[in-house]
């Protein structure tokens, strides 16, 4: 795969607060790359970089192999969708799609041709007169979408495009999206703050917090083999333990010596260690490699999510088995869900969910906009839980 | 509280406000619509609305001595001096109203209060001062003559008066402009630049379009005192340029307010015509490219 467009140690900061942090990243041709991270870690930043409404304090954007850090946004071959779709409200669904072809001239005839086109590609075929202010979320972000698209850009940067909608429509434009990046074969920068979004529809997830990128990699490797503690406590739930390696293939943690996959470390190294809550095993409390006491039962549908104390630390575990709140339980976990991590600076700060509610607390200190998605994601579960 | 007595309550807080409405505003234009039609007896004529479209005058327009129609060269004059007011008022003042509404909160204040401290001053007095710096040996010639440059003469001729009117209506081009530019969303600036505009062609695609409501009422609250204006030309002008605002107060002076009231009547009409076409023109979508 050729690569696009290449970042090069970008710093970037706002009165004196710095928003990026000697971030590094290459973007190949016809992927679908992610952007992923909590409110302020950088994200939005890196795509305005890319799509020229911010000029790094310093680093290097190649695009194609030519450095266009000091090319205006109207002369680069990328185009945006923006987070509120930024449509011109004075002009009809037909003239917004076309607003770039008229700037370079291009003939009428082949403008209603690449109009016609794209409105049918987004599904809003017989459209073209409607005003778009009396359009709803979803019509207005296709328009959006159909106008970034027309021109035909080397590369899309969406930038949380989806966040606006509710969420059965925000899943239909999901399967929408990734359907029209496969068909253009155009590669699409997406940032959003939603991890299963992210999952769901990239090529490669970019994992970033506080101005760094943490991780970058397939969805599968994300989830899988997350490189540090927030990583895996963002992606997806975890439980996060302080362990220390034996040896090769043997941990301990939670008072317990572990079979595991994972190799490599300096005998007695401190690590963390990562078990996902639907990779924990409940069995009788006396076949169980750790014992504890379910203390509380949530029913979320597909699954049970339940909170285990095993000596003071609370797990999280997702199971289809029912336990009863105070029930003691054995759990057993193969040694392919144990996953090893390096300490880092995240080491501590999360996976116990003891603090479940006081998680929820910092996640709403995300902007308003994304704080409804969160309380719709996350409030259910954590009002339950603070409720027994 | 029920919804009877919610409404009874909701029309009594209005009344003092519709009694003031009635009393200063409906019961003054209907007097003026009664003198119009009225002579002085208060018999119905349509004399003073003709009287206004066919009395003629001698006048000496540098060929010699021509009859026209002395109100329609009046309100032409008046018409031309307006409008010219208005078209210098708008070029200054777009761009003065987008750079305030792109500059930082603090510069946009003091830009605003810097245009606004001349209104808090007595129209009269902002027109004696510009006498003042004007007069052939007033300040400006003043200046010049001490830099050893040619003084000129501006008093008494229609540039001093379009002067002074651009000097008063100013604030009130600048500001519903200024408005309107300020609630304009960056994002879409945005979006226009990424969409291949450069500069000028965002300013001509995006910000015109956008900001025309904004041009249109300033454009209204400047043209239409600038055409009823009257002491500005008296003074300025050297009472030279008769505009029809001087003809009304020169006919309610003398005492002959029935003609006053038809001279009113009939600028009022035409000015609600012009403003019932420029909300037609400010409602219609606009769908340019």
């Amino acid at each position: 795969m050729r690569k696009i467009i290449e970042l090069k140690n970008i710093t970037k900061s706002f009165d004196g607060e710095v928003v990026l942090d000697n971030i590094s990243l290459d973007i190949y041709d016809n992927e679908f790359i992610t952007l992923l991270g909590p409110s302020g870690c950088g994200k939005t930043t890196t795509l305005r970089i890319i799509g020229g409404f911010e000029t790094p304090d310093c680093g290097d954007v190649i695009f194609m192999g030519e450095d266009i850090k000091d090319v205006p946004p109207y002369k680069r071959n990328v185009n945006t969708v923006f987070q509120r779709y930024a449509l011109f409200p004075h002009l009809n669904v037909f003239e917004n799609v076309a607003f770039s072809l008229r700037e370079k001239k291009v003939p009428k005839d082949e403008i209603k041709r690449k109009v016609t086109e794209m409105l049918s590609l987004v599904a809003l075929k017989g459209f073209e007169k409607r005003s778009v202010t009396s359009l709803s979320g979803g019509q207005q972000q296709r328009v959006a979408i159909a106008r970034a698209l027309v021109n035909q850009p080397k590369v899309l940067l969406l930038d949380e495009p989806l966040a606006a909608l509710d969420l059965k429509l925000r899943k239909d434009m999901q399967v929408e999206l990734k359907n029209i990046q496969k068909a253009t074969g155009i590669t699409f920068v997406f940032v959003t703050h939603d991890q299963e979004e992210a999952l769901s529809m990239s090529d490669t997830v970019v994992v970033m917090s506080e101005g760094r990128i943490q991780q970058i990699g397939t969805p599968v490797d994300i989830y899988n083999e997350p490189t540090n503690a927030f990583v895996a406590d963002f992606i997806g739930e975890s439980n996060i333990l302080d362990g220390v390696m034996l040896e090769d293939r043997k941990v301990a943690f939670a008072g317990h010596v572990f079979d595991c996959v994972d190799a490599g470390f300096a005998k007695r190294e401190p690590v963390d260690v990562v078990v996902r809550p639907e990779d924990v095993d409940i069995v009788p409390e006396d076949k169980g490699q750790l014992q504890g006491v379910v203390t509380s039962v949530t029913f979320l549908g597909v699954h049970y999510e339940i909170i285990v104390d095993i000596k003071g630390f609370k797990w999280m575990i997702q199971t289809t088995d029912f336990c009863d709140v105070d029930e003691k339980i054995g759990l057993y976990i193969e040694p392919d869900a144990i996953h090893i991590m390096k300490k880092s600076e995240y080491s501590g700060m999360f996976g116990d969910y003891s603090t479940y509610s006081d998680e929820m607390e910092e996640i709403g200190e995300v902007e308003i906009g994304e704080l409804a998605e969160y309380e719709e994601q996350e409030a259910a579960p954590a009002e339950s839980e603070t409720e027994k | 509280m029920n919804r009877k007595t919610n409404a009874l309550v909701q029309r009594l807080t209005l009344t003092p406000y519709s009694v003031w409405a009635a009393l200063f505003i409906v019961v003054p234009l209907v007097f003026v619509a009664y003198y119009a039609f009225t002579d002085s007896a208060f018999h119905f004529t349509t004399e003073n609305i003709s009287r206004f479209f066919t009395a003629t005058s001698q006048l000496d327009d540098g060929t010699g001595m021509r009859e026209v129609h002395t109100y329609l060269v009046i309100f032409m004059r008046s018409l031309k001096l307006a409008v010219i007011s208005t078209v210098i008022c708008l070029l200054m003042g777009y761009p003065l109203a987008y750079i305030m509404a792109r500059a930082s909160d603090r510069t946009q204040k003091i830009l605003l209060t810097l245009i606004m401290i001349p209104m808090w001053m007595n129209f009269l007095i902002r027109t004696y001062a510009w006498m003042t710096i004007l007069q052939d040996t007033g300040i400006l010639n003043g200046f010049l003559s001490a830099v050893h440059l040619r003084t000129v003469h501006i008093i008494g001729t229609e540039s001093a008066v379009i002067i002074g009117m651009v000097y008063d209506y100013f604030p009130y081009m600048v500001l519903p402009i200024y408005s309107v530019m300020a609630k304009l969303d960056v994002k879409l600036l945005e979006a226009a630049s990424d969409l291949g505009c450069p500069g000028p062609s965002v300013l001509r695609r995006v910000i015109w379009p956008l900001s025309i409501p904004g041009v249109l009422s300033g454009v209204t609250m400047v043209l239409i005192p600038s055409i009823s204006t009257f002491y500005i030309s008296q003074k300025l002008g050297n009472g030279k340029f008769f505009l029809i605002g001087d003809a009304i107060e020169g006919q309610y002076v003398a005492n002959n307010l029935h003609f006053a009231a038809a001279i009113a009547f009939i600028l009022m009409v035409i000015l609600l015509v012009c403003m019932a076409l420029m909300q037609k023109l400010a409602n219609r979508k606009i769908i340019v490219a």
